[in-house]
């Protein structure tokens, strides 16, 4: 198939484009943007007058809850979920059950993601055997069967001499390590930051310090060993001055940063609001703009949704009681959106973040709109206000702390390999 | 995202009673006034006024509890309603049913109002949020969130002795951060108007900010009681010991035990106030428990009343035209 995007206002933030032009597809690549190929015939013209038009999103966690937790979503509907969003290239964090940790369930993953052909799924492997912090997985064999990086989810920061040979064993491979910075044994039983929130509602707490040091420990492991070391999901202001220092003295690292902490704080719980359990915790004020302005300077390199759909059931429960999470891969782009405007950025600027930068930490060729490459598209109204609701959301999850607010940013075809696979009913 | 206090309907007026914070004085003084018209017939021969008859209370534990279950059960009987006592702790919740499903179970069994006692902060927020509307919800302690009509006994108790809230200086001592009174009373106090609020505690036991919440922090009894004129000891649960909050239960008596020597760093006049149940020797001494600044029995007796005025100003009764 054919297909001629016209009008549209091209955004790469990579190849440094942002102008009026039009982009030629063809086999499933581009093949020519700004002026019409010699003999190209367009069997679909999408016209993208007053839209944008740019790479399809890269998002670092979306959980799709395959295998064993088919009743909080299914493959199916978090994919149609994901390009619902824009997003064409999502890293599946192992937290699944089983976890990701062998090579016969990372190929039927991959397999089961490739027949419903929509987003690109990259499985992050298990960097330990059940994710216990025991004993290392076949690491080499898992990146033959598709797992790009490894990674350890929510605080099961294993013992430190087993992360510290993980590490180094996934360096010796050139495979980068992803941690969740949790030390656990701070957490406890905590639930929510340690403020005056959880003080005024008598929620067992987690401390700024649960982070910090698990923040020193990476740092310190990272130097040790060498390896690229991503840290996932930064929630507070000192935690991320730890990483600034820590790239100022050129460390290798990058970090990211949920939607959800972007734009919220622990304010939001209101009246035990389990759509705002999670973890980490939502922190202060102070920590949510420190994190805004992080992400402004550099040193957060991308903005993930840390989608995890729950079953309504589960968020039905007093709130330390209830599941941790929230749906989120249909509001990357809305929420980033949002960041840019609150911040004054310019739209190139913005989607960096969740294309071009994201990428580069995942080590995949996606993200950008260069001619040649795989016609991976999200082309978006920037002006159009939607309103988040249950029966808006693709996904299985309806679990968010935004739902029924209106967000900016509303996307109206999505590309995969020169398919359009999600297109907006008009 | 900030919601309507979920405890007050569209006019303001109380839905359900779920946390002292963010009540209006106003509707603290009804309850603490209504209260009064109460204690007289709770002291009367025949104690039952017809306010509540035809109603059905369901008394939801789901933790265990003797003291606050039987008050409220004494409550809602001398206000002629049918009390219906679930220890849920032992039947439903062990099959695995959820917390929303009893409630509503037993909603379908025509229930007027919930009376709810449950282990996690929140619980109360969550039932009353998704009962059918014409149900109140009463929240009899959740977790270490809140302990509303606790608190409002209190008041009634300090009012009765001391009068005017504005002229006080109030401690509040011992396990702060796990109390769901301590912040229930916090939040009463400040609203009535008390003008000096204290904690006294060791840090291990008081939450983040708690200044936050207008109270003056004391790590010293010496200090923290001088000038005080109500006194309200916390309960110390034995489980603290093993959560590293405490070493023993012999250094914190010996600490932050209420002992007549420490109470007389107090005002001369000074009431003593605990909610029960207490640990003699741990966190309060028997010659203070049973002397004559203890007020610790009367906070039992009017706790009753002060249960039988939110009761019936729930179920939306003319308190003038009930009692003749």
């Amino acid at each position: 198939m054919k297909i001629h995007i016209k009008n549209g206002r091209v955004i790469d933030p990579k190849n440094g484009i942002d102008s009026i032009q039009d982009i030629f597809i063809a086999k499933g690549k581009i093949v020519a943007i700004g002026s019409m190929p010699d003999e190209f015939q367009a069997s679909r013209v999408i016209d993208a007058q007053s839209m944008i038009v740019c790479p399809g999103l890269v998002d670092l966690s979306v959980r799709l809850r395959e295998p064993g937790l088919e009743y909080k979503a299914t493959l199916e509907s978090e994919m149609a979920a994901s390009v619902a969003g824009g997003v064409t290239s999502i890293a599946c964090p192992p937290d699944t059950d089983p976890p990701l940790d062998e090579p016969g369930l990372v190929e039927m993953l991959k397999h089961r993601a490739k027949s419903l052909n929509q987003a690109h799924v990259y499985p992050i492997g298990a960097l330990t055997q059940g994710l216990k912090g025991e004993r290392l997985t076949e690491m080499a064999e898992l990146n033959d069967a598709g797992c790009v990086v490894f990674g350890q989810p929510d605080g099961l920061l294993p013992n430190l001499r087993v992360l510290m040979q993980a590490m180094r064993y996934a360096s010796t491979f050139g495979f980068s390590v992803w941690l969740y910075p949790q030390e656990l044994s701070l957490i406890n039983d905590g639930v929510a930051h340690d403020g005056e929130v959880a003080t005024r509602l008598g929620l067992p707490t987690i401390p700024v310090c649960a982070e910090t040091i698990a923040i020193s420990n990476i740092i310190l492991l990272a130097q040790e060993t060498g390896v690229q070391v991503h840290i996932c999901r930064v929630s507070s202001a000192a935690g991320l001055a730890m990483i600034r220092l820590a790239k100022q003295q050129g460390l290798s690292i990058t970090c990211d940063v949920t939607i959800n902490h972007l734009h919220l704080s622990d304010m939001d719980i209101g009246f035990f609001d389990t759509n705002c359990h999670l973890i980490p915790p939502l922190r202060g004020f102070g920590d949510r703009d420190a994190l805004r302005f992080g992400l402004l300077d550099g040193t957060i390199d991308a903005i993930c949704s840390d989608h995890a759909p729950v079953d309504e059931d589960a968020k039905l429960l007093p709130f330390a009681q209830s599941d941790i999470g929230a749906t989120g891969v249909e509001l990357l782009l809305p929420l980033t959106l949002k960041w840019g405007i609150d911040m004054g950025l310019s739209l190139p600027k913005v989607l960096v973040k969740i294309t071009a930068d994201p990428a580069k930490i995942l080590g995949i060729d996606a993200g950008h709109l260069s001619i040649g490459s795989a016609a991976d598209i999200c082309i978006f109204d920037p002006d159009a206000y939607w309103k988040v609701t249950a029966a808006g959301i693709h996904s299985q999850g309806k679990n968010t702390p935004f739902m029924g607010m209106e967000l900016p940013g509303n996307v109206c075809y999505t590309l995969v390999n020169g398919h359009i696979v999600y297109q907006r009913p008009a | 995202m900030i919601n309507r206090n979920p405890q007050l309907d569209a006019q303001g007026a109380l839905q359900h009673l779920l946390t002292t914070e963010g009540l209006p004085a106003a509707i603290l003084l009804q309850i603490l006034d209504t209260a009064e018209s109460f204690v007289g017939v709770t002291e009367r021969d025949v104690k039952k006024v017809p306010l509540l008859r035809g109603k059905s209370i369901f008394n939801l534990f789901f933790e265990p509890s003797t003291r606050t279950r039987t008050t409220f059960e004494i409550a809602a009987k001398r206000l002629s309603a049918d009390v219906i006592n679930l220890n849920i702790a032992v039947s439903a919740q062990s099959k695995g049913e959820t917390l929303l499903d009893t409630v509503n179970n037993l909603s379908a069994m025509n229930a007027d109002m919930f009376v709810v006692r449950h282990s996690q902060s929140g619980a109360a927020h969550l039932i009353a949020k998704h009962v059918r509307p014409d149900i109140h919800v009463i929240n009899a302690g959740d977790g270490s969130h809140a302990h509303p009509t606790q608190a409002l006994l209190d008041m009634f108790t300090i009012r009765r002795y001391k009068q005017d809230f504005r002229k006080l200086r109030v401690a509040i001592i011992g396990d702060i951060l796990h109390s769901r009174v301590a912040r229930s009373q916090i939040h009463a106090l400040t609203t009535l108007g008390v003008p000096e609020v204290r904690v006294i505690a060791p840090k291990t036991l008081l939450p983040k900010m708690v200044e936050r919440l207008g109270v003056h922090v004391y790590h010293d009894m010496t200090k923290g009681l001088k000038d005080i004129d109500v006194l309200m000891m916390l309960r110390l649960q034995k489980e603290r010991m093993q959560g590293a909050n405490l070493p023993s239960q012999e250094e914190y008596f010996k600490y932050y035990g209420l002992t007549s020597e420490k109470l007389a760093l107090a005002r001369h006049d000074a009431i003593v106030m605990h909610p029960g149940p207490m640990n003699r020797g741990v966190e309060i001494d028997s010659a203070v428990a049973d002397g004559k600044q203890s007020v610790i029995l009367p906070q039992v007796t009017f706790g009753i009343a002060v249960r039988m005025a939110v009761m019936s100003i729930l179920a939306g009764q003319s308190v003038a035209k009930g009692i003749e």
